[in-house]
């Protein structure tokens, strides 16, 4: 036994590796919790100094995010009918009412469409062009795929001008269509080596033995192989989502109305009607559900998928 | 279940040539070897067989068909892979019945045909299990039972003992050769186990260098090698060589080593030069007379018989002789060598020279 050993970690040892982690998980979950706690407080309490650690929670944020609303008088709000939802209650009691759903729905759903989108052209590519890399004898293999790699050499907005300038003439500034093929063309180098490394590791073997059964090389991809390769699947649409969902400079730049996606809206927010900070809160919060869903639903392949080669089978 | 015909099969990786030109007959129900040390070019010629590799020119026939260009799924033979390559996402019952799905047949009837496999393999415990966690041996029931389910017109197999363990690996030979023997399908089977080719197969091809050095039976194969490298390469341990200068004449049917006259099968044809005089060990014996002379210089026990290793003027040799014949290291003995199991041997070619003893052997390879 020398300077290595397998014994079990003393009670002691086992603490302070707890105390680290809570405190590292701490640091990093605070600015999380901070956005969650805001979009529950009311616009008092989300500036209020010192700030509030315990506050009385309210929708208030969260009205304001999905609404416009009008200020109305004394006068008229006496010839109005009493609020029938909570949510009318609330805008009433400022003194306001609700003139009509806000723009986020709208914006929220652009980004639905332009992430999922991007993220299953970008996985859908990527396991076609990353199987043939892996499987098939390709010309000037090596060059195309540091060719691919490339296009990730620099960062993306660093073509912002001249892809601004092609979008407006092909007519694709602020469409579905336009954003949805920039996020996959940035995310597809990233997947197409992605998917490369973990097919490389699908013994061929597998894929012989279903040739040999009987089934057509296709067959043999979509029943052998991608059953095998949906660990990296799984991880791949997780990376290309991540990038589409959060993406925020192309999309100030590319997008203005129909095909705006959240990111650039949110802030958008606070110029309605003073700094309304629960409401950007309300927004971020739920922003980030849909990724924090797919995260967790694909958790268990992400985690193999993340230490893959570290360990060999 | 099939004949396959192999003629002037060749097949090239850029500049490096896998096979060489190969052409051999496996017939109908035949337990056929492709023997070889690694790199030689039997793996390449048996997934050329299969249908995984397309030869770069020559000619595959199964069952008459010229098969050559056709993809593996339309040739109808099965493949035992080395590491088994058993589907790890479905479970053994799924594996098996896998080649059955594909040819569209009805649920009821995989079913049956599975279970039937099943009951032949004994593996009718596992059938609901997924293949992770299961043993080699378990695995490689599995595969063969993917491979016979969809009774193919032969089979192919990779070394398919070769990732199990000693213990396991005899049986599974047995087995193998038994499930053989009762389905007498043509089997092709790729070993580089000179042991195990002689053990289970009705027919060995040695290859060397993307060639086919000698094919037939294994006994011919042992007792009449056509080339110093086949009667090097089988056997255990392998033929003696015996380096001399001098000729040999068609006719003759003696040679003089070291003033002691061997008799030798009558030759056919005439040499000149360097020529290797090949003996199998089991046909040296001592011989107190003899003029032909070795020093001992080890003696191995192996139970009934003992191999010796003598020191002689031509090079070193071995003898396997009765456990019960005193042999003692440093012991100057007479040697003798049983004629009818003598071969000679170009050194410049390799090959064997013709003779009355290999004649029959070496005309049909």
């Amino acid at each position: 036994m020398s300077g290595y050993s397998v014994t079990e970690p003393s009670k002691r040892q086992k603490w302070i590796a707890g105390l680290l982690v809570i405190t590292y998980a701490l640091v990093t979950l605070m600015p999380l919790l901070w956005v969650i706690a805001t979009g529950f407080k009311s616009p008092e309490d989300s500036i209020a100094y010192p700030p509030k650690v315990v506050f009385q929670p309210s929708l208030e944020g969260y009205v304001n995010l999905f609404t416009t609303q009008t200020r109305i008088t004394p006068d008229m709000e006496a010839t109005l009918t009493p609020p029938k939802t909570w949510y009318e209650q609330i805008v009433r009691d400022k003194g306001m009412v609700i003139a009509g759903a806000s723009r986020y729905g709208q914006r929220f759903l652009n980004s639905v469409i332009i992430g999922f989108g991007s993220t299953f052209f970008s996985v859908f590519l990527g396991t076609l062009a990353a199987y043939a890399f892996s499987r098939f004898k390709v010309p000037i293999k090596d060059d195309l795929l540091f060719f691919i790699l490339s296009t990730r050499m620099m960062p993306p907005v660093a073509v912002a001008i001249p892809i601004f300038l092609m979008y407006r003439q092909l007519g694709l500034s602020d469409t579905h269509l336009g954003m949805i093929l920039l996020y996959t063309a940035v995310n597809l180098s990233l997947s197409v080596w992605l998917l490369k490394g973990f097919i490389d590791e699908i013994p061929l073997e597998y894929e012989e033995a279903a040739l040999i059964d009987g089934y057509t090389r296709f067959q043999a991809f979509y029943k052998v192989v991608l059953p095998q390769a949906a660990t990296g699947i799984a991880s791949t649409a997780i990376f290309c989502l991540i990038f589409a969902w959060n993406e925020y400079a192309f999309a100030v730049l590319l997008t203005s109305g129909t095909a705006q996606t959240a990111p650039p809206f949110i802030p958008t927010i606070i110029g309605v009607g003073g700094q309304d900070w629960p409401a950007v809160a309300a927004g971020a919060t739920i922003f980030l559900l849909p990724v924090m869903i797919f995260t967790i639903m694909l958790r268990k392949h992400l985690l193999r998928g993340i230490t893959f080669g570290a360990v060999r089978k | 279940m099939a004949q396959i015909i192999i003629r002037n099969l060749r097949k090239d990786f850029g500049d490096f040539t896998a096979v060489k030109s190969s052409s051999f007959t496996i017939e109908e129900g035949e337990f056929f070897m492709l023997l070889g040390p690694s790199g030689c070019g039997k793996t390449t010629t048996l997934r050329m067989i299969a249908g995984l590799e397309l030869p770069t020119s020559g000619e595959i026939y199964i069952d008459g068909e010229d098969v050559s260009q056709k993809p593996a799924s339309n040739r109808d033979i099965a493949f035992v892979f080395q590491m088994f390559a058993l589907y790890p996402h479905l479970n053994v019952r799924q594996n098996i019945s896998y080649p059955l799905k594909s040819q569209g047949m009805p649920k009821r009837q995989i079913k049956a045909k599975v279970a039937e496999v099943a009951k032949l393999l004994g593996i009718e415990e596992i059938l609901h299990k997924p293949v992770s966690g299961l043993s080699g041996g378990d695995r490689q029931r599995i595969a063969l039972g993917r491979a016979i389910v969809r009774e193919p017109k032969a089979f192919m197999m990779d070394e398919p003992l070769g990732a199990l363990d000693a213990e396991f690996r005899e049986r599974m030979a047995e087995d193998l050769r038994a499930l053989h023997d009762r389905m007498g399908a043509t089997t092709v089977y790729v070993t580089h186990d000179q042991l195990e080719a002689m053990q289970m197969g009705d027919k060995i091809v040695v290859m060397n260098h993307g060639s086919v050095e000698q094919f037939g039976v294994p006994q011919d194969i042992y007792d009449w090698p056509a080339t110093i490298f086949v009667a090097d390469f089988i056997g255990s341990p392998s033929m003696n060589f015996l380096h001399f200068n001098g000729s040999v004449n068609a006719g003759d049917s003696a040679v003089a080593l070291e003033g002691q006259v061997f008799e030798i099968p009558t030759q056919l044809q005439s040499c000149e030069g360097e020529i290797v005089f090949g003996i199998r060990p089991e046909y040296v014996s001592f011989d107190q007379n003899s003029l032909y002379r070795g020093d001992i210089i080890a003696a191995e026990y192996l139970g009934t018989t003992q191999i010796v290793t003598l020191q002689s003027r031509n090079g070193t040799l071995k003898s396997r002789i009765p456990s019960a014949e005193p042999a003692s290291v440093g012991e100057n003995v007479g040697l003798a060598f049983n004629p009818r199991a003598i071969t000679l041997f170009d050194k410049k070619t390799g090959a064997a020279l013709l003779s009355e003893g290999n004649k029959g052997v070496l005309d049909n390879g």
